[in-house]
């Protein structure tokens, strides 16, 4: 989630090395998680690190196949294909020729990490281009000392080395030699112009294994001698372990171990069912130990907040005070977000193996690093005896950051001494959550000889407030007397990132916020922001990372592809323009009525993330974080009461379906500007697209989601249904 | 445990399950067929769903005495490698992200398609509506059962 600029300074000898394999050919070993961390300190003494200490190789064999071994964990956002592509542009060889395995991640040396936060590609953007041509250039060099020739007066293409004189070398032929030369510390990368594989329409690499239903996901992997383990966990928050009864549990035929740990009770069997049927035979009784908090609580409290003077200032410019003191006209508006749980479809799991001498684990997780440290604490253990593997992820969300089900797991084998994977049913997934916080927004906006002279946004969220770079997005550096104040309620209910972290709501504010301001200012919905984005031009302000220039582009583009203004009778329209992960992104929703319904039809997304790697997935990526926000801001509702979260399964819990998904038109800028983040940036803006487009339907204005919740404030007026 | 004779993928094989034991699970953890994924255990989300003498059920609710003598097919037995139309339709619109409700979505996609070859826009989303994708790969699954209807006809 860093939002600062990937400053990369690095040489390839710090983070590569090369051997001859016995079976024939070349090992080049590299970092990925150092290369692709701009902060990350090289290792200082190269001789002396051996090939665990790297997590990803390309190997090219004697006959020329080449296999990149990727160690990045995928969890649905396309980077196991994507990432491996920038390598092969470089390396120059044809994409049919690559084969992509997924690396084992072996964890004896914590140099690295997972980035997250939609941050893969644009930290791996410069690294693995310069591994790739690195590898190509000891091939070369290899290749012309053998000619005895000038290496600049060789080219390649397609795996093949061609000299000055026409004589052609395969890369297959050469490996031996170039195993032995010096990695060289200057390549020339490839120009746009000259891509062959960036740009390019490119296939999932698992699509294979993914459509014939081969073990590839936490849930599918299995070990001899591995038990099953359900837990029981305290069915509200605040409320802990008092007494149990284990003996109806004990009675069920596979049932072999009940494992008490902190305030949480395993059963263990061989196989799943007989696990969850022996939880559910668990008598316990629970004791309040803090307070259980309720949805009315936290709907008290948070406005309490936002009425309060408790706040931190997060940016303030001009004086809000002064500007609202004699402004023409003033817009306030509260907006709010229930808790969401990530449910990613594939429940949360883990497999540990505890034993004296080493630690095994294996599962979908996103942060091998943090977990595997937390779990060696935990255990009081040296983190050198854990080994840790990572599956594909069945989603992430944001959920998989929390190494929770992989802690559970590690104690329970470690108690029960023997090897464990513990699964979530459903119910237990979206009841131990890492939730979305409750979150409202205050927002307050001043107009002044028809100028926006002030805007004064308020955060009052649970447990956490918005960071990093968040309170200098749109339209921060726009308008003179600029605070954001951020304020928080301290609760018991474990909460975290989801999908575009504050931003996934926040935009719905926002955005909701300046289509009311736009009518209330009797101006142009589009032409309001567009003025806006005029005042950001030429700022000197670090702090502003959205450029003016590319929204405005995404903008004009948005309003031209999308019809904007220009829609038959029967057709709506909501609009709405938005920055987050470093990518720049304008949506419009188009809105029917069907049956007496405003029915969401169609988006229109257009996105500028610079150079797209790989359209295919990145169309992929929008489309689906584009359906996504529609979805929960549509449907997502999530409550506790007294601690207990209202939610147990999907049949009380509504996500959207295909049935209710609209259509999406994705249009791609084209420029030549460094690739950032696709995987989330598309998500915020859907929601507030969608009650823009419902307000020109219904004259009605959402202000609190999801919208579904609220059924009287999306119904047609008479002479529309009609109509 | 009762024994039970479940046919499978065109093979019959024996289990020693509890008599509660839901298919999905038979599957997964006796009969070592994971490509059907549990996802709620309710028959909400269709990540489950396998054919039962050619129609789409739902795996997690359905026990051993209710299937046994009847036909049961996987995505591992849907082809032998991979060359369904509907599984072929997946590859070319390239529909998966995370990819764990895929199998689920072939299963129910395949089994309406065999019923239904030239199928209208609606019935496409009738037909899939019990199928979650939380990762809202909708458009393209959407896609590729067009397009696997229009390669079969």
């Amino acid at each position: 989630m860093s939002t600062s600029k990937p400053s990369i300074t690095f040489s390839r000898r710090d983070f590569m090395r090369t051997s001859s394999l016995a079976s024939g050919g070349i090992l080049i070993g590299f970092n990925l998680f150092t290369a692709c961390k701009p902060e990350a300190k090289p290792p200082v003494d190269l001789a002396s690190l051996n090939y665990n200490d790297f997590n990803a190789f390309i190997k090219i064999a004697d006959n020329g196949a080449v296999t990149i071994f990727s160690p990045n964990p995928e969890i649905g956002q396309g980077v196991k294909t994507s990432m491996p592509m920038l390598i092969a542009e470089e390396l120059d060889v044809s994409w049919d020729k690559v084969l992509v395995e997924q690396g084992v991640l072996d964890t004896n040396n914590y140099t690295r990490q997972v980035a997250g936060g939609s941050q893969s590609i644009r930290f791996g953007w410069e690294p693995l281009r310069q591994t790739g041509a690195t590898a190509r250039q000891m091939l070369v060099n290899a290749a012309a000392a053998r000619w005895g020739v000038d290496p600049s007066e060789c080219s390649t293409s397609e795996g093949v080395i061609t000299n000055g004189a026409g004589e052609t070398l395969g890369y297959g032929d050469v490996v031996k030699d170039a195993a032995g030369m010096e990695v060289p510390d200057k390549v020339k990368l490839k120009k746009k112009s000259e891509y062959k594989i960036i740009g390019k329409d490119t296939w999932n690499v698992d699509l294979d294994k993914i459509i014939t239903g081969q073990p590839l996901f936490g849930l599918d992997y299995k070990k001899e001698g591995m038990l099953i383990a359900s837990v029981i966990r305290p069915p509200a928050f605040g409320q802990k372990l008092d007494s149990y009864d284990e003996s109806a549990a004990k009675q069920i035929e596979g049932v072999l171990d009940v494992v008490p740990f902190g305030d949480k009770i395993a059963v263990l069997a061989k196989d799943t069912w007989t696990a969850m049927k022996g939880k559910k035979a668990l008598d316990v009784s629970w004791k309040d130990d803090s307070k259980l908090e309720s949805t009315a609580d936290h709907d008290r409290i948070l406005t309490g907040l936002l009425d309060g003077k408790e706040f931190q200032t997060l940016r303030a410019d001009g004086d809000v005070k002064k500007a609202f003191a004699s402004a023409d006209k003033v817009l306030e508006r509260t907006y709010e977000s229930p808790f969401l749980p990530h449910n990613c479809l594939e429940p949360m799991n883990f497999y540990a193996d505890v034993r004296s001498d080493k630690i095994h684990l294996v599962g979908p997780i996103q942060t091998p690093e943090r977990t595997a440290q937390e779990i060696a604490e935990k255990l009081g253990r040296n983190p050198d005896e854990i080994h840790l593997e990572m599956t594909r992820m069945g989603g992430g969300f944001g959920r998989r950051l929390y190494g929770d089900f992989a802690m559970e797991a590690a104690e329970i084998s470690s108690k029960a001494g023997k090897p464990v994977k513990v699964v979530f049913s459903r119910e237990d997934d979206m009841a131990a959550g890492i939730y979305r916080p409750a979150i409202k927004y205050r927002i307050k906006a001043a107009v002044k000889d028809g100028e926006v002279t002030a805007y004064h946004l308020k955060e009052a969220s649970v447990n956490s407030n918005m960071y990093g770079l968040i309170p200098n997005f749109f339209p921060a550096g726009a308008i003179e007397n600029y605070q954001v104040d951020v304020a928080k309620h301290d609760s018991n209910i474990t909460t975290g990132a989801w999908r575009a972290p504050y931003t996934n709501f926040l935009a719905f504010a926002e955005q909701s916020f300046f289509d009311e301001l736009a009518e209330m200012m009797e101006v142009d919905r589009v032409q309001l922001r567009l003025d806006l984005l005029q005042n950001v031009k030429g700022t000197t302000d670090e702090r502003i990372q959205y450029s003016p220039e590319r929204m405005e582009e995404v903008i004009k583009t948005a309003v031209e592809k999308s019809g904007w203004g220009n829609q038959p009778d029967g057709v709506y329209q909501g609009f709405v323009n938005y920055y987050c992960h470093n990518s720049h992104v304008a949506e419009v929703a188009n809105v029917e009525i069907e049956d007496g319904m405003p029915v969401v039809k169609k988006i229109t997304c257009v996105v500028d993330c610079g150079i797209v790697v790989n359209p295919l997935g990145a169309m992929n990526q929008i489309e689906g974080g584009v359906i996504d926000g529609v979805g929960h801001a549509m449907y997502g509702d999530f409550a506790f009461e007294k601690g207990v979260p209202q939610s147990g399964n999907f049949d009380s819990y509504r996500l959207i379906r295909i049935n209710e998904a609209p259509e999406v038109e994705v249009h791609l800028m084209e420029n030549d500007f460094s690739p950032t983040g696709l995987g989330e940036p598309t998500l915020p803006p859907a929601g507030g697209a969608v009650a823009n487009a419902l307000k020109a339907a219904t004259g009605k204005r959402l202000y609190k989601q999801p919208f579904t919740k609220y059924p009287e404030l999306l119904t047609v007026p008479e002479k529309e249904i009609i109509g | 445990m009762p024994t039970y004779q479940i046919k499978v993928n065109g093979t019959s094989r024996s289990v020693n399950v509890s008599e509660d034991t839901p298919l999905l699970w038979i599957l997964r953890d006796h009969l070592d067929l994971v490509g059907a994924k549990y996802g709620c255990g309710i028959a909400q989300c269709g990540a489950c769903t396998v054919h039962l003498d050619g129609q789409a059920v739902r795996s997690c609710v359905l026990t051993a005495a209710q299937v046994e003598n009847k036909e049961i097919t996987t995505i591992e037995g849907l082809s032998k490698d991979g060359s369904h139309p509907v599984q072929q339709a997946w590859k070319e619109v390239d529909v998966p992200q995370c990819g764990y409700c895929q199998a689920g979505q072939i299963m129910t996609a395949a089994a309406f398609l065999e019923k239904n070859p030239n199928p209208e826009s609606q019935d496409i989303k009738s037909a899939m509506q019990g199928n979650l994708c939380r990762c809202a790969s909708y458009s393209r699954i959407y896609k590729a059962v067009e397009k696997a209807a229009s390669n079969m006809s």
